[in-house]
């Protein structure tokens, strides 16, 4: 039946006779506006100027341990998991309990956990957006939804000025997952409502490398 | 002299409402261009541009209003029209009307840019802001909709106005909101045009304007109808009406004088 | 049971009704104008905004003209990654496509991300006639789904409602569908929120099917995207087994990159925002991560007949953002329902005729639903030309011979008007009558409303021929 279907419906698609169409202009900017692509601090203040405008908190490190460390002792989590690939030393501050996503722990189990800990595959200046690709370090989609608290590694040269670049290195096969700030709601009223479904609260620790 | 030929190069296209229901705005039309030097001519053979026929679906008959239009106006350099929306006929809908007939579209693409809104013609034609008009009244100004996003006026009847001697001229919240007119929407969905009409009026009323002003007669009559069915003073004028008059003229009679501020 | 907007009056008289109902113009009133000026601040940030528009609409028309193709590419990448691609060339055969799917997995409840696509099939009823319980996700769409009623809005779906309506809605049914709203539930938006929070997570934790919409399925790739808010997309994309994506063929988009132009349009007009919070983006299946089975239903239900319309078909660009309905005067004083389809305001009053047909009075009359003000035109970011289509439409309709009484009246006037002599009779025979006319006549639907003009004495071309016929 489906294959009927699929014949007509293409079979409509050429009666309808579109004339061809150019191929589209692409005179938009590529960069934030206003902002010069090539300036990094610029970049980075821009990053974690739209996280803030988001709600979501910004930890500037050069050693990622004490940051991740004072984010969750901040944000009182007393349970936090960790997806494969996370190195080490992330976690070596914190006296909190660590789960290990392996074996796959189950949903109940991961609502009942108070934060997660992940790096990322490519983050947004722009949109103070953050993408993840299940990628090492990362961890399968749930394990990024289900607890409360997301604290996210940001390292400073995956920061993007724009969303044309990271789309450009993100890899469409993998599931892939753009937060721009926590989950937030306007349904009512349009009132903006932060948490509703996702993490209802995000931190993000930017990574950079020490000066000098 | 042929009997359909020129007396002169510039055409006045009245518009079929105003030639009706509405003469001083074409009076006022014809005071102003005379004053700033422009020999202005009526062609006795205009009738109606098509625009109510065009927008209630009627193609074939606005074809037909549209060749009326070209041989009416085609012998004239510059065609000046009282009224945003009948202005950008020629140039928005004439084209689409004349689907299927070549010769026409390229008489109305011909036509089309010497048609001109007379705000329009006033500022970017003429390059004049100040006409010498006197008009001692506080006055709002509605923006119709064919005036800003097809006939594209922007703040040239504003600009106008601001240079009025004696005006006290207040803006009107929500200014860019259309008045629920529509043509026939007005009579197919009344109760929807009430609604957006009664808030047109309310805003109106809020500047505490003697005079609404507009460069389109249909709206100001859609208005209007209201604020006299209300029962409110207001007077609505076609913004040609208040340029034209002058010092010599005094005020308005039967409207509040505003203190001579400036 | 749930509502349909089966057998729905036409618009001015579904129009008029809401109009007089107050509570609902302040709700939508206040909502709109809420994300108008959102938009306009996120719009005027972006130097380029026009040409992201002109991108925007020159690759939806690539789509249009490419379809075939692009569906083609889509249901090979979709295979190829693990999915299963159907095709449905009407409501009913997506209904059932859908049915039979979650049948198979033998669910008796199953989740679903906000989809207009699934609303506009009454995919809900269906499975709800076969026994299956959908339930709805988004906040806005769970309100409405708990109320008994009809989405409004394509992005705020409840916008017509405000807040002590919603807590009466959550207050009285979320105990009849699972957890009941906690006790003394106020009408703080977040309280709400988070009553709608406790509500559905025991749904999420539990559901073993979700089904979605999608807002763009990529060609070159096969990655189906969903942009929301609230994580409750997420949530049925990724807790599921069965994933069961119903997909209308217009959403197609050529290349990955597009998403770069229609991603930022998309948020930045529906809420105002320079992303949404959450885009999920998946090709096909994920060992160890989301679904282990994936269906995409491929719907046609009327887009094809939009497509052979060449005036219309530009319609087909629309990537529902609402920014139509949303700075539409008309749209402010009616909300959605007088559209009588879940695509309301603007977009609703071309895309359901040119969907549908105009063979009903209600479909027919909805390209009447405007005054042609244009303000819709402004702000559409794949510069749909909404006046246009409304025009042709009406000629469709005019030219179907639906208003007789009109055409008469129309063409009887513009035969006068193509005759100088007549027309001059006729305006003067005018001025002669105006001062012997009542003053206040009643024209039915003008004079409800509005006082008539006074008719001068005399018209402009008598005036002319007295003062000027001399001077010549």
């Amino acid at each position: 039946m489906t294959a009927a279907a699929r014949e007509e419906i293409l079979r409509r698609i050429r009666a309808a006779a579109v004339p061809p169409a150019p191929e589209p202009p692409r005179h938009y900017l590529r960069h934030a506006p206003g902002t010069d692509p090539d300036d990094r601090p610029g970049t980075l203040a821009l990053f974690a100027e739209r996280l803030a405008e988001y709600g979501a908190r910004v930890l500037r490190a050069t050693d990622p341990g004490p940051a991740v460390a004072r984010a969750l002792h901040e944000e009182g989590a007393r349970s936090l998991v960790v997806p494969d690939g996370l190195p080490a030393d992330w976690t070596a501050d914190w006296d909190g309990e660590v789960r290990a996503d392996r074996p796959p722990l189950g949903k109940a189990e991961l609502d009942a956990t108070d934060a997660v800990l992940t790096s990322c595959a490519a983050a947004v200046a722009d949109s103070g957006t953050l993408v993840l690709d299940g990628g090492p370090a990362q961890g399968r989609r749930a394990v990024t939804l289900l607890p409360d608290l997301h604290v996210c590694v940001v390292r400073a040269e995956q920061v993007h000025s724009a969303l044309s670049g990271a789309l450009a290195v993100l890899d469409p096969a993998r599931p892939l997952t753009f937060v721009s700030g926590p989950s937030a709601t306007a349904d009512i009223e349009m009132i903006r409502v932060k948490g509703v479904h996702g993490p209802r609260r995000l931190v993000v620790v930017l990574l950079e490398a020490p000066s000098g | 002299m042929p009997p359909n030929a020129p007396r002169s190069r510039t055409a006045l296209f009245v518009t079929c409402l105003n030639d009706t229901l509405f003469p001083g705005t074409g009076r006022a039309a014809v005071t102003l261009l005379r004053r700033l030097g422009v020999e202005v001519d009526f062609p006795p053979g205009q009738s109606c541009c098509g625009q109510m026929h065009f927008n209630t679906g009627y193609r074939r008959e606005t074809a037909r209003l549209a060749r009326h239009f070209v041989d009416t106006f085609g012998g004239y350099e510059e065609i000046v029209v009282p009224s945003a929306s009948c202005a950008g006929m020629p140039a928005e809908s004439y084209p689409l009307a004349a689907v299927g007939d070549p010769g026409l579209a390229r008489e109305v693409a011909e036509l089309a840019p010497r048609t001109y809104e007379l705000t329009e013609y006033l500022t970017d034609r003429l390059g004049v802001e100040d006409v010498g008009a006197h008009f001692p009244h506080r006055v709002t100004y509605h923006p119709t909709c064919h005036s800003l996003r097809a006939t594209r006026l922007g703040d040239r009847p504003h600009r106008l106005l601001r240079a009025v001697d004696g005006i006290d001229y207040v803006e009107l919240p929500a200014a860019e909101e259309c008045c629920g007119f529509g043509g026939t929407f007005s009579v197919k969905n009344p109760a929807v045009s009430g609604a957006m009409n009664g808030d047109k009026a309310r805003h109106v009323l809020e500047t505490g304007a003697s005079v609404l002003a507009a460069v389109d007669n249909s709206c100001l009559m859609n208005i209007g109808g209201r604020l006299t069915k209300d029962g409110h003073p207001v007077r609505t004028l076609h913004l040609v009406e208040i340029l034209a008059r002058t010092a010599q003229d005094g005020p308005l009679p039967g409207l509040p004088v505003v203190e001579a501020a400036r | 049971m749930s509502r349909s907007f089966l057998g729905w009056p036409a618009f001015p008289e579904a129009a008029a009704r809401e109009v007089g109902n107050r509570q609902l113009r302040e709700n939508v009133r206040r909502a709109t104008h809420t994300i108008r000026g959102k938009r306009a601040v996120l719009a005027a940030e972006r130097p380029d905004w026009e040409q992201l528009r002109d991108s925007a609409a020159a690759i939806k028309d690539r789509v249009l003209a490419g379809l075939e193709g692009y569906l083609l590419q889509v249901e090979e990448k979709v295979t190829a990654a693990g999915g299963t691609v159907h095709w449905a060339r009407d409501a009913a055969e997506a209904n059932r496509i859908v049915t039979d799917l979650v049948r198979a997995t033998g669910e008796r409840e199953i989740v679903k991300v906000k989809s207009m696509l699934t609303e506009e099939i009454g995919l809900d009823a269906a499975l709800e006639a076969a026994g299956i319980n959908a339930r709805e996700t988004d906040l806005a769409a769970t309100i409405v789904q708990l109320g008994d009623d009809l989405p409004s809005h394509v992005v705020v779906p409840a916008l017509h409602r405000n807040r002590s309506e919603i807590r009466d809605i959550f207050a009285r049914e979320m105990g009849r569908h699972g957890r009941p709203a906690p006790e003394g539930l106020t009408d703080d938006p977040a309280e709400l929120a988070e009553a709608a929070r406790l509500h559905l997570r025991e749904k999420f934790l539990g559901a073993k099917v979700a089904v979605s919409g999608a807002n763009f399925v990529v060609a070159e790739t096969g990655t189906l995207v969903v942009v929301e808010s609230e994580g409750n997309g997420r949530m049925c994309l990724t807790l599921a087994d069965t994933l069961i994506s119903v997909v209308g063929i217009e959403k197609t988009v050529p290349r990955w990159q597009d998403l770069e132009v229609l991603l930022q349009l998309l948020a930045r007009n529906a809420t105002g925002e320079r992303m949404a919070p959450y885009t999920s983006t998946w090709t096909g299946t994920v060992d160890g991560d989301g679904p282990r089975d994936f269906h995409l239903v491929l719907v046609d239900n009327g887009r094809t007949r939009a497509l052979a319309d060449p005036v219309g078909r530009q319609a087909l660009r629309c990537i529902r953002c609402g920014a139509c309905m949303n700075t539409c005067p008309v749209y402010e004083r009616t909300g959605g329902h007088a559209y009588g389809s879940v695509y309301p305001g603007p977009i609703g009053a071309i895309l359901n005729p040119l969907l549908r047909g105009l063979d009903d009075p209600q479909t027919a009359s909805l390209p009447y639903a405007s005054t042609l003000c244009g303000a819709c035109n402004e702000v559409c970011p794949v510069r749909i030309r909404f006046t246009d289509v409304l025009l042709d439409l009406r000629a469709q309709v005019a030219d179907g011979g639906r208003h007789p009484v009109e055409r008469v009246a129309l063409n009887t006037v513009g035969a006068a008007m193509q005759r100088p002599l007549l027309w001059k009779a006729a305006v003067k025979g005018a001025g002669l009558l105006g001062p012997l006319l009542p003053a206040r006549t009643p024209v039915p639907g003008w004079t409800d409303n509005r006082a008539l003009p006074d008719v001068p004495g005399e018209s402009f071309r008598t005036w002319w021929k007295r003062n000027e016929g001399e001077r010549a």
